[in-house]
């Protein structure tokens, strides 16, 4: 354990960057959207300053306060938490960049409001990705909840005040689950720092235990968006696209699920959850979650809706790989968590793309998009092969990992979910493509299309490469299946 | 001169607030500058007092007139009352300062002086309140500061005599029902000094008597303290009083009823007898559930800003409830730690309602729309202390509702816990709506009252209003920084031994 400034720096860098863009405000556009990319380029350096570290097996810690006895608001980072820092870190970069050609394309309003919520939000996620105990882990939680409310209900219209409050609801409830949990297991405990294992064990009943198991899985998995605790992300769609692409998608959706893997790894450990029969509850319950969600995203015609019911599909598909609590799952599910990060988030700026261009939001409109713009669609067949599983797309390796660990496993059952999942992927994957190369659009043409501005098309490029590049070096530049190693290393034991 | 401090806390603002009236029939414009520095030494005197206890780790003990405990009177300070007694200080101060351009707003020229003397005199009752050691003494400081508050209140608008005449019955009738309990103790013990009825009071713990005192004890202190369902005076008056006084009473007034509360609880009473013996602390409880359901509910129902906030006092002085009904060490911890947390929440709660109605010319919660760009500084305060009241970590207002929680967990008491965090919710629910409002709006300019009186224009809100409320919300987020120092330093000797 090594004390080191480099985690608070990824979690202060944004919220100053987030005051200096308050500060700068609407009148210097140009200097406002500076801090956003400066922030997101020290915080990601800071984080990625970290890789050294981590893959050595060292732990960096910075305590910022005590609270009580054994307990304080302290950032702890190991290489599960960075791999979430990594992620969350790296695509902001990238999505800056998408949201400055968006917003400036489109002339959203309050501009300054989203930047400045969107550096916060960003500052909760990497303060929930290096957090060393629950408690500071709520509050960076919360502080992602609340600030990406404004940016939910962006546009104020009804539907999207309705959206936002829809969400608040959701996920105020959610975090109050979570806290009664925290508390119960403070006083359980007496302790919330993370321990690889778990530290939970013979500290109260069996029936204690899983009660407040359910509550943690309750709270946090409303972010995730688990079955039925979904309804809210289907409808903060209404959000500009950065915001689904990088919250919805990455930061906001994918906390809730590093949150559930926290409890299930950290807290509550493989001994435990086996013990306790805890596992297979909790594997049965996302198994429904990840085929249902992707029976709805069939349903859907609104493009940025049919992708969010397939990010409920793989957020559920990650807590399964991890409640399988096998070597090769929680390998499998600790690639999908960035894999699919890389691969939605390539989605959700296609569907930007195309609304910059076009204006248009629905696949039944989309036919023969892909001959205007080329570059596009073709990012969206990568992402897409990927999600389904398909080499040489990254997706295909963690799915890899995932079916082998649902096999170690001994349930057979669940290697079937994974498959059917994967074939769902296909079925409405695959005809939005087809439409859009091989269909021809019928009557009215309306203005030439062209491909989205530079700013909009670049970023989503680059993520539809990297996706690729992931599959052939999965351990490429952020390590992530180094992390993911350890991780799984550090739980059972080396191997 | 440091051993007189914790005399000086009651004695200087006593003389303070005759020489202010005094002065300002003369001079008016001298009465704002003599409260300041009134209430700057009170808060030197109570920072000194609580100096001394944290270095000396015991309590103060100041025998007023050099009389022995027992027959003269006593004031003390120690863990408890020491941080109530600064966090007093630092909110009348703030408080004040905030009120010098409201005064001017809202109170007729004629009346500054004796707004001003009262307004300090107000100040010597809660001071005295908490400092005093002495049963009796309580009760004349308590009523001091209660017909001050009378008064001010009735220089408010509208209604507002009418609503302070109402108070007035309502109090006098809790301050009736203290002074008999303190009756009852006196015939049984024949003392009224608290450190000393606990000693005596103890093998008495079977006496009828005793009950029927504490009973009366207990009543006296919910009215004054707003207690769920003797809560009824508190949203009209605090409603309709000037913002300069409601920014002084409301966060102040009910939380050292809560704090007299937790004093006549476990202090004068042992622990054991509150909780068990007579088990007060359960029915409390119990009363504190309905009554933050009730006006939780209450307060999303209203559409007036300063009402609602009027009703999340009484839900606040509910949390308290919960934390002193676990009847446990992380409870009591809670509370306590709480009522200086709500102090400064409902500060910067209450110092927003009252700018926003001199410069945005509502107080409809509906009405706020496009409020952040006029008011960006306000809005923000008005987003941190809400968040605070929510339970946002770093907020203070999360960690003390953080102890409360361990404490009905601690306590096994379900219904407890279910009612705090229900009501978190429901005021998340109450904020956000207000947040949206302002935040949000329907169409750019959309703000009809503000074109309501021809000739007036939108005027920025005074540097002594801003100052003070940035303050206060920046006490809001320190306190949830340092509350492991606070909690660990001082509330925890707080707590009775034995819990």
């Amino acid at each position: 354990m090594t004390d080191s400034v480099q985690p608070l720096i990824a979690v202060l860098a944004p919220m100053i960057g987030a005051a200096l863009i308050l500060m700068t405000g609407n009148k210097r556009p140009n200097l406002r959207e500076f801090w956003t990319l400066l922030a997101s380029v020290v915080q990601f350096m800071a984080v990625y300053g970290m890789i050294p570290q981590i893959t050595q097996g060292q732990t960096l810690r910075f305590t910022l306060v005590p609270i009580g006895k054994a307990l304080a608001l302290e950032l702890r980072v190991d290489a599960f938490g960075m791999i979430f820092a990594l992620l969350a870190s790296f695509l902001w970069i990238l999505v800056s960049v998408y949201s400055i050609g968006y917003m400036r394309n489109l002339k959203e309003h309050a501009q300054t409001r989203f930047y400045f919520c969107f550096a916060m939000a960003l500052s909760g996620a990497a303060g929930v990705a290096l957090s060393g105990n629950l408690l500071t882990l709520y509050m960076f939680y919360e502080i992602l909840t609340i600030s990406t409310f404004p940016l939910v209900a962006h546009k104020e219209t009804p539907e999207a005040l309705r959206a936002g409050r829809k969400y608040l609801v959701y996920l105020l409830t959610g975090a109050g689950f979570v806290l009664f949990s925290i508390a119960g297991t403070y006083y359980l405990t007496g302790s919330l720092d993370f321990v690889a294992g778990g530290f939970v064990s013979g500290r109260g009943s069996g029936e204690i235990l899983r009660i407040v198991f359910a509550a943690f899985i309750i709270g946090f998995g409303t972010k995730a968006a688990i079955m039925p605790l979904h309804e809210w992300l289907p409808s903060a769609m209404v959000a500009p696209t950065p915001v689904s692409a990088l919250l919805h998608a990455v930061a906001v959706v994918k906390a809730g699920v590093f949150c559930c893997l926290r409890v299930i790894f950290y807290v509550y450990g493989p001994k435990t959850l086996n013990d306790l029969n805890l596992w297979i509850i909790l594997a049965t319950v996302v198994s429904f979650t990840v085929i249902v969600a992707n029976l709805y995203a069939l349903t859907q015609d609104n493009l940025k809706r049919r992708l969010a019911f397939s990010t409920v599909n793989n957020l559920a598909v990650i807590i399964l790989g991890a409640s399988l609590i096998t070597f090769d799952s929680v390998r499998g599910a600790l690639l999908h968590l960035p894999f699919h990060g890389f691969m939605k988030i390539t989605l959700f700026m296609c569907a930007g793309s195309i609304y910059v261009a076009t204006k248009k939001e629905l696949i039944s409109e989309m036919d023969g998009i892909g001959r205007k713009m080329p570059l596009t669609m073709a990012a969206f067949t990568v992402a897409a092969a990927g999600l389904v599983g398909i080499p040489p797309v990254c997706g295909f390796l963690s799915k890899w990992f995932l079916s082998l660990g649902a096999l170690q496993s001994g349930e057979i059952l669940f290697l079937f979910v994974f498959l059917v999942s994967a074939l769902l992927d296909a079925a409405y994957f695959f005809p939005i493509i087809f439409n859009a190369f091989f269909k021809t659009r019928e009557g009215n043409p309306g203005r030439p299309v062209r491909e989205a501005p530079f700013l909009v098309s670049a970023p989503l490029a680059v993520t539809a490469f990297l996706s690729v590049l992931f599959f052939a070096f999965p351990d490429a530049m952020l390590r992530f299946y180094t992390m993911g190693d350890l991780v799984a290393r550090s739980l059972f034991g080396g191997r | 001169m440091m051993l007189h401090f914790p005399a000086l806390l009651v004695v200087v603002p006593l003389i303070m607030s005759f020489l202010i009236f005094a002065c300002g029939l003369f001079e008016r414009r001298i009465c704002f500058p003599l409260t300041l520095v009134t209430l700057a030494a009170c808060l030197l005197f109570a920072g000194g007092s609580f100096w001394t206890v944290l270095s000396t780790g015991q309590p103060v003990h100041y025998h007023l007139g050099a009389w022995a405990p027992p027959w003269g009177i006593e004031y003390v300070v120690d863990n408890l009352n020491g941080l109530v007694l600064v966090a007093l200080a630092i909110v009348a101060l703030l408080a004040a300062i905030y009120a010098k351009t409201m005064v001017e707003r809202e109170i007729p020229v004629a009346k500054h002086a004796p707004f001003y003397a009262l307004y300090v005199l107000q100040a010597t009752g809660l001071f005295g309140m908490t400092v005093t050691g002495d049963m009796f003494n309580l009760y004349v400081l308590l009523e001091i500061a209660s017909f001050s508050a009378y008064a001010l209140i009735g220089m408010g608008e509208g209604a507002a005599p009418f609503a302070a005449f109402r108070y007035m019955i309502f109090g006098t009738l809790g301050a009736c029902a203290y002074l008999l309990g303190v009756g009852y103790l006196y015939i049984i013990t024949g003392s009224l000094n608290m450190a000393d009825l606990q000693q005596i009071l103890t093998p008495l713990y079977q006496s009828q008597v005793l009950s029927v005192g504490f009973a009366f004890l207990l009543v006296g202190t919910g009215v004054k303290m707003a207690y769920f369902p003797v809560h009824t005076w508190l949203p009209d008056s605090y409603t309709l009083a000037p913002s300069s006084v409601s920014v002084l009473l409301a966060p102040l007034f009910t939380k050292v009823g809560a704090y007299v509360l937790i004093r006549i609880l476990f202090t004068v009473f042992d622990p054991s007898f509150s909780t068990t013996l007579l088990p007060a602390t359960q029915v409390l409880g119990w009363i504190a559930v309905a009554g933050i359901l009730f006006s939780s509910i209450m307060a999303l129902a209203q559409s007036d800003l300063k009402r609602m906030l009027c009703y999340l006092i009484v839900t606040e002085i509910g949390y308290i409830g919960i934390g002193v009904a676990s009847g446990n060490r992380l409870g009591l911890i809670g509370s306590i730690f709480h009522i200086l947390n709500d102090m400064f929440m409902m500060a910067g709660l209450f110092m927003a309602a009252g700018v926003i109605q001199a410069h945005f010319r509502t107080r409809k919660t509906h009405e706020l729309t496009g409020l952040h760009r006029k008011m960006p500084v306000t809005s923000a305060v008005l987003v941190i202390a809400g968040l605070s009241v929510i339970g946002v970590p770093p907020a203070c207002g999360f960690f003390s509702k953080w102890y409360l929680l361990l404490g009905t967990i601690q306590a096994g008491q379900w219904f407890f816990m279910g009612a705090l965090l229900l009501g978190s919710l429901l005021n998340a629910i109450l904020f956000f709506r207000i947040f949206e409002r302002s935040y949000f709006e329907a169409r750019p300019d959309d703000a009809p009252h503000l074109g309501k009186e021809p000739g007036t224009t939108f005027e920025r809100a005074a540097m002594s209003e801003l100052v003070p409320m940035v303050l206060t919300a920046a006490f809001i987020i320190l306190l949830g920084l340092f509350s492991g120092y606070i909690v660990e330093y001082s509330i925890a000797y707080a707590v009775p031994k034995g819990m």
